[in-house]
């Protein structure tokens, strides 16, 4: 009985602590999803093969690559000619034709200012498109307060430009078209071919920001007829921080510097060049262009179910942009009768963005979607997705199974959706004033 | 696969567990997972290569492939990763 006694007490004991532990457990598992952060889904990330060729640059050579007269400099300038060997052999150009910068935005401002500044003499007008990366825009700005003459050219509503229109906007002092070839928000893909023929034919130069293209669709600047291309390193799952410049030889494009300095990269971009970063660069091009066709397979087949999933649960779903001129691998859905920021806020978990990075800190609906003529409460309410290479399946299911919900949650909410519901033609309502 | 080169199957069937075992200890989950399938699937489109010399780079490249896994995998171990969503509670501390 003594034993039997203690017996009790034990297993009371065990009972306790097993209950005590399994408490502690489940409070620890809510802990741990409490505290502990789940990141995001569709992350852009950087390939783990770029950090290999990266850091024996950050860890061991150190070298300036400009400096002659030793090893490490000859050590680190090898592996900045190769790098740059490796961007050229992407778009079909010479390695004498890229100039390394610190990204896609000082390339855009390297080449539109540097066009339009050393041809001012005789040439006062600059081209562009209303879906330009905000960086573009900002330059235009600039150059229209030293004197120039821009002109915005407007897009249809699938998002390309008329190529009528802008061979009617060429004039005879125009210095510089700049269109992107994959916009970054809507994805349409401009028909950038017959945009350089154009232009060859007139005699101007033509830029084209490529930073959503390069890696992800064939580009050959010859084939293009490409004067100047921005190219964006964290695009192509890259390192942050590094881009380059083609600058075509012949005909020869003679840009003004934005930076000035000691004379590197052919003295269109003063400054030392990035070791570690330019080899990255180029390993992420390599890769890049090793990849291309596996890549665009799966973030077609991925891009593809996203849309199917969500446009056959949810009605009132609009793509933005043209749907055969595109880039799979970026989608702009409008969910009408939704408030674009609470969707936004209800998917915290999936790193979506409702309009670009740069300009997600303002609440202005996206002038892309302006631009295209979407309705104002669409722009409002619309989300971009971004596929990449390592995007899931599973990541592609959850999202589109969240969105659904958190769309028709949202719907239920809202007295819009109900009138739509009830047949009210809600342009046909006069809101009173108080 | 089909090996009728003179290169046998066991030391490339090795490689291929290899590979795999490693990418399975990837911590960052898209890591993870892309590495696992694009080994299969680079194994899965060259099963039928025959030219020795181009089995040769493709085995080279695959040696060099798990030198990188390995290295990236000591490097993610080192630092905190994130877990995400779609991922599995993990079931202990």
């Amino acid at each position: 009985s003594d034993l039997s006694h203690q017996q009790g007490i034990f297993v009371h004991t065990t009972a306790t602590h097993w209950i005590f532990s399994l408490f502690l457990s489940i409070l620890f598992m809510f802990g741990c999803h409490c505290f502990q952060e789940q990141c995001c889904l569709f992350l852009p990330l950087q390939d783990p093969r770029v950090l290999d060729t990266m850091l024996p640059y950050q860890v061991n050579y150190y070298g300036n690559p400009h400096s002659r007269t030793h090893a490490y400099g000859w050590e680190s300038e090898a592996a900045m000619e190769k790098a740059r060997k490796q961007v050229a052999d992407l778009i079909g150009a010479d390695p004498r034709e890229i100039v390394f910068t610190s990204g896609a935005t000082e390339s855009n401002n390297m080449s539109i200012k540097g066009v339009a500044r050393f041809y001012k003499a005789k040439k006062k007008h600059v081209i562009t498109t209303q879906i330009e990366h905000k960086c573009v825009l900002d330059s235009c700005r600039v150059l229209e307060s030293e004197g120039f003459e821009v002109t915005y050219l407007p897009v249809k509503s699938n998002g390309l430009i008329d190529l009528q229109q802008l061979d009617e906007t060429i004039r005879p002092d125009t210095s510089l078209v700049s269109v992107m070839t994959v916009n970054n928000e809507i994805g349409v893909k401009q028909p950038i071919k017959e945009i350089g023929h154009i232009c060859r034919s007139k005699n101007l130069f033509f830029h084209t920001d490529a930073a959503q293209a390069i890696g992800k669709i064939p580009i050959n600047v010859s084939d293009l007829k490409v004067d100047l291309m921005s190219i964006s390193g964290h695009k192509i799952y890259g390192p942050k921080g590094v881009g380059a410049l083609y600058v075509r030889r012949r005909p020869r494009v003679r840009i003004e510097p934005l930076q000035s300095g000691g004379g590197q990269e052919r003295g269109l971009r003063s400054g030392t060049v990035p070791t570690p970063l330019a080899v990255g660069l180029g390993a992420a091009c390599e890769l890049a262009q090793q990849e291309m066709e596996y890549d665009h397979a799966r973030v077609s087949v991925l891009a593809n179910r996203l849309v199917q999933k969500i446009m056959s649960e949810v009605p009132d779903v609009v793509m933005n942009g043209d749907p055969e001129q595109r880039y799979p691998g970026c989608i702009n859905l409008s969910f009408a009768y939704v408030e674009g920021e609470s969707l936004l806020m209800a998917l915290k978990d999936v790193a979506l963005s409702s309009g670009s990075a740069c300009t997600s800190a303002s609440l202005e609906p996206s002038y892309v979607l302006r631009a295209i003529g979407a309705d104002e409460d669409l722009a409002h309410s619309s989300i971009r997705f971004g596929i990449g290479r390592f995007t899931t399946e599973e990541e592609v299911d959850y999202t589109a199974e969240k969105c659904i919900q958190q769309v028709r949650r949202l719907r239920e909410m809202s007295p819009l959706w109900e009138m739509v519901q009830e047949g009210v033609d809600l342009k046909s309502i006069k809101w009173t004033q108080h | 696969m089909d090996f009728r080169s003179s290169i046998p199957a066991a030391p490339v069937l090795s490689l291929y567990r290899r590979l795999l075992k490693e990418s399975r200890s990837f911590p960052p989950y898209n890591y993870r997972t892309y590495a696992l399938r694009r080994v299969r699937d680079a194994f899965r489109e060259n099963r039928s290569v025959e030219d020795p010399k181009a089995l040769e780079q493709l085995l080279n490249k695959a040696c060099d492939s798990l030198a990188i896994i390995q290295r990236q995998v000591s490097i993610r171990k080192m630092y905190e990763t994130q877990q995400t969503v779609v991922e599995p509670e993990p079931k202990n501390l």
